[in-house]
């Protein structure tokens, strides 16, 4: 595929870096000559220089051939208008624009071929607030991914002593929990993934992914280690874009505080959030947490755009004795560094959290979700089968009889509203969207055959 | 100061003004009740006075600055105040000294309804008409004065209402300029008195009665024609309507503009403040049948309900209308009545008090208190609806209520000199600054009886409660007549 990537910010080059890794054609148009050589010393992709709107550089970076264009510099206007020339002056057949405003996100018809084309919007605020609030709704979770429409969720999971599951077979899961509920689509174990089978042991210290339908979640993490309590009280550090957002969604069902160091942006914040109660002052504070009751806080979520704060504030929130400590974290070595570490309990990155909306349009077949797991070496997707049995590889077939990779795995199956839990014998029909884990993410060509309609169909 | 352009807004004021001297003229003529020459002189003093103030600065326009609009609006007051008079004082029945005669016209233009005239169902129809009319012309000024103008003086934060209109209002004015604003709130008056004169007229009043009633209805002032007030009919259904205007004029006019413009009634509740001003209304009367019942007080239900429910929006909303003696009532009930008057109504309404957009500012930001205890580091904007309101609202509120409460204290103190007793002093000074009406003790059902220096001093307390306070007191500092 040929992708133009407009912006070579954080979410630009960690885009070019997973794009181009997967094989495809990447150009990066920016304004900043140094952060391009340096890009393009270290990544296999063209730089062209220049304003990411004006359409002899956007005709430079190859526009009149492109599949894609992506645009994500830090301005909404410049993306929109990117799209636009894109699409009046190259006929782009793609084209993705970051939009943060929401004051342009709230009337989506702005973003009709005919008033601004714009096919797919991405706002990063947005996914990220989402994935933070999903983790609230279940505490304990590690991750928490949804598919077909937030009908059936993949979770993440550290097994514990005390789960009912834990030092059993996986077969056993159907004896604790009648009905069929769950499966699990993978476990990692010491940082390397074992293929669940009925005869696989769950250990203490497992990561487990399971997939499940909404409301039976809970039920499942209960087997998996002792249930934390619902979450009543959450200290939010960093009042930015996403703290405020987060605060607006969580406000209502839960008793919210949020630390602003900036007396003029606590202000602003205070004025439009209803019951949150806004601090001034350093998240690193310990009078100021000890004074707002750190210690019967259940979740500290630290969410400011400075990766060491975050970092330093989520540890000492831990110690003063908050129950969940999140932190978000932008550069990939120091996710991994806090991943194992006793202090935080979950790494948020802003880049996997927004890249599986891309991935899905860069992936060939009709794939309607992907998520990037584990620094992108692993991916869960949401694939729809297409065709009929003769055109198509997976239709018509049993799940043991589709030729699947090495690694992957099919964990349910959701037709039209209702879930399925994927079984040997479960024949899949067309229109189904399956969703499937992807242990090594080198394998997705073989999955993208897969659900690609045959010749024959066509 | 622009003082030719002030004397010749005066001029054309009182110009006008004594054209409200012709409809009492008109009833005079048509009762033959024989007062036709104290209206006819008015009318020609006011008229004249008009005119020697007007033509020696005809010419003589002006741009007129913020500080132009304090004196305007005091003035405006105190001269009508005064020439109002003329007709009660130049009258033979009834005969009244000028104390009294100001002490009434004062008490109708400001729209507080106390008044010093007892037997008034033998008064002349032309006197009882032009009483009522000066309710219905003072509430037609305050409406006009608190939408339009005092925003634009921004006293006591009620610049809220310039900037920051809360609720469902985010016009900073209603129409962009202040005349048509005017008269677009005129018409919402005067669909508000058309409608109210004609139910009270179906509900079995005369028809003179009627549009007397409905004038001091919805100016909020509390007139009557009859000594026994409202409960002269003796008509739960009447009492009923009058609940209805009276609470409907205690909304704030903006409000009622919204409403009619969206064609929408829910917007009532969507402001802050009207479901506030409803909340404490209910909780009032609640409280109120309570008690009256818990103390048998009235022989039945219906009786202790009809007489509750009135009297507690009457007195609540600061019309000060009255169906039976509620100082009579057991316990704390004319306290609590009197205190809920001190609340009052919507601001930008014909109410007076100190208004619930105040109390509930005041409310909020002694909470914001406790809370910034628990939380010090917080920060807490007081907000109405969704908005914050700036601090500089809630220092101009603060400010307003404690010389409210200063100078209620001073005047009540001043009362007892002249030798009133305490209950009456108190509730005279509340009655009147609150342009609520009756008060208790020796004023309970008017203020015949009290001496010429408590006059004045009520006078004082009505013109204050009216103007906010601080318009009038602005013209008491040197620094305001310094060029």
């Amino acid at each position: 595929m040929k992708i133009i990537i407009l912006g070579a910010g954080q979410v630009g080059s960690s885009l070019a870096h997973n794009l181009a890794s997967e094989a495809n054609d990447v150009t990066l148009v920016d304004m900043n000559r140094r952060l391009l050589a340096d890009l393009q010393d270290r990544l296999d992709l063209r730089t062209v220089f220049g304003n990411a709107t004006h359409p002899p550089v956007l005709m430079q970076a190859g526009a009149d051939d492109a599949d894609m264009i992506i645009a994500v510099t830090n301005s909404d206007e410049a993306n929109m208008i990117a799209c636009q020339v894109a699409y009046t002056l190259f006929h782009t057949p793609t084209k993705i624009a970051r939009v943060r405003a929401v004051e342009y996100l709230s009337y989506p018809q702005l973003f009709s071929p005919d008033a601004m084309p714009v096919d797919v919007l991405i706002s990063p605020e947005q996914l990220v607030t989402q994935y933070v609030k999903r983790l609230i709704e279940h505490p304990g979770a590690l991750q928490v991914l949804d598919f077909a429409g937030g009908k059936v969720r993949m979770v993440a999971v550290r097994a514990y002593y005390g789960g009912p599951l834990v030092g059993q077979e996986l077969r056993t899961l159907a004896d604790h929990m009648p009905g069929d509920h769950a499966r699990v689509a993978a476990i990692f174990r010491r940082g390397k993934a074992i293929i669940p089978e009925g005869n696989t042991v769950i250990e203490a210290g497992d990561e487990v992914f399971f997939v499940a339908a909404r409301k039976n979640i809970r039920a499942v993490m209960g087997e998996l280690r002792r249930l934390d309590k619902p979450v009543k009280r959450i200290i939010l550090a960093g009042g930015g874009n996403i703290g405020k957002r987060l605060a607006q969604a969580l406000e209502t069902r839960y008793q919210v505080k949020i630390i602003e160091r900036t007396p003029e942006r606590a202000r602003n914040i205070s004025e439009d959030l209803r019951k949150t109660i806004v601090l001034l002052g350093d998240a690193a504070d310990e009078e100021l947490l000890r004074e707002e009751n750190i210690e019967n806080t259940d979740v500290f979520c630290a969410l400011t755009n400075d990766d060491e704060a975050n970092i330093l504030s989520g540890m000492l929130a831990k110690r003063l004795g908050a129950r969940m400590v999140m932190s978000l974290i932008n550069r990939p070595a120091y996710v991994d560094l806090v991943q194992g570490s006793e202090d935080i309990d979950i790494a948020i990155s802003p880049q996997q959290a927004t890249i599986g909306t891309l991935l899905a349009h860069v992936r060939r077949g009709d794939v309607v979700m992907v998520h990037s797991l584990r620094r992108g070496a692993a991916e869960a997707i949401e694939a729809v089968a297409h065709g009929s049995p003769e055109s198509s590889k997976v239709v018509g077939r049993a799940i043991a009889d589709i030729p699947l990779p090495k690694g992957a795995n099919i964990g349910c199956i959701v037709r039209g509203d209702e879930v399925l839990m994927a079984h040997h014998d479960t024949v899949i029909q067309a229109e189904d969207h399956v969703v499937l884990f992807l242990v090594d993410k080198r394998k997705i060509r073989e999955v993208e055959r897969l659900f690609q309609v045959g010749v024959t169909f066509l | 100061m622009n003082l030719d352009a002030v004397v010749r807004i005066l001029g054309v004021l009182l110009m006008v003004f004594s054209l409200t001297m012709l409809p009492p003229i008109a009833v005079s003529l048509l009762y033959e009740d024989g007062t036709t020459m104290p209206f006819l002189a008015a009318f020609a003093v006011t008229l004249g006075t008009g005119i020697v103030l007007f033509l020696p600065v005809r010419n003589r326009r002006g741009e007129l600055r913020t500080r132009d609009g304090f004196l305007i609006v005091v003035l405006f007051w105190t001269v009508l105040g005064v020439t109002g008079a003329l007709p009660l004082l130049l009258s033979e029945a009834p005969k009244m000294r000028l104390v009294d005669a100001m002490f009434e016209s004062m008490s109708g233009l400001t729209t507080t309804g106390a008044t010093v005239l007892t037997g008034l169902d033998e008064l002349p129809e032309s006197i009882l008409y032009y009483r009522q009319q000066l309710q219905w012309l003072g509430g037609m000024g305050i409406i006009v004065l608190a939408v339009a103008i005092l925003p634009m003086l921004g006293i006591g934060g009620m610049q809220l209402y310039r900037a920051e209109m809360p609720g469902p209002v985010k016009d900073a004015k209603l129409t962009p300029r202040i005349a048509e604003t005017a008269k677009a709130l005129w018409y919402i008056y005067m669909a508000l008195t058309i409608t109210c004169a004609g139910a009270y007229w179906l509900a079995g009043m005369t028809l003179f009665d009627a549009i007397g009633h409905s004038f001091s209805t919805v100016a909020i002032g509390g007139f009557s024609t009859h000594d026994a007030s409202i409960g002269y009919f003796n008509s739960p259904l009447i009492e009923m309507i009058a609940v209805t205007f009276m609470v409907l004029a205690g909304i704030n006019f903006a409000v009622h503009f919204v409403v009619w413009r969206r064609r929408n009634p829910a917007q009532y509740l969507e402001d802050p403040e009207v479901r506030l001003f409803f909340g404490i209304l209910i909780t009032v009367c609640v409280v109120v049948i309570f008690t009256l019942w818990q103390s048998s007080y009235y022989g039945s239900l219906g009786e202790t309900l009809h007489h509750a429910i009135f009297q507690a929006v009457s007195i609540g909303t600061t019309a000060g209308f009255t169906t039976t003696s509620f100082s009579q009532w057991p316990g704390y009930l004319p306290v609590l009545l009197l205190f809920t008057s001190f609340i009052g109504a919507c601001a930008a309404s014909t109410g007076g008090g100190i208004k619930v957009i105040r109390f509930m500012l005041l409310f909020k930001q002694g909470n914001r208190e406790i809370m910034r205890l628990i939380h010090p580091s917080a920060q807490m904007p007081v907000k109405v609806g969704n908005r914050a309101v700036g601090e500089r609202v809630i220092d101009a509120v603060w400010g307003f209520f404690a010389t409210y409460i200063a100078l209620f204290t001073l005047m009540m103190l001043a009362l007892m000199a002249t030798g009133l007793d305490q209950v009456t002093a108190f509730s005279a000074v509340a009655a009147c600054i609150n342009n609520l009406g009756p008060g208790l003790g020796d004023v309970a059902a008017h203020y015949g009886e009290i001496g010429a220096t408590a006059k004045w001093i009520l006078m004082l307390a009505m013109l204050l409660g009216r103007l906010e306070v601080f318009t009038l007191l602005v013209l008491f500092t040197p620094a305001f007549w310094r060029r």
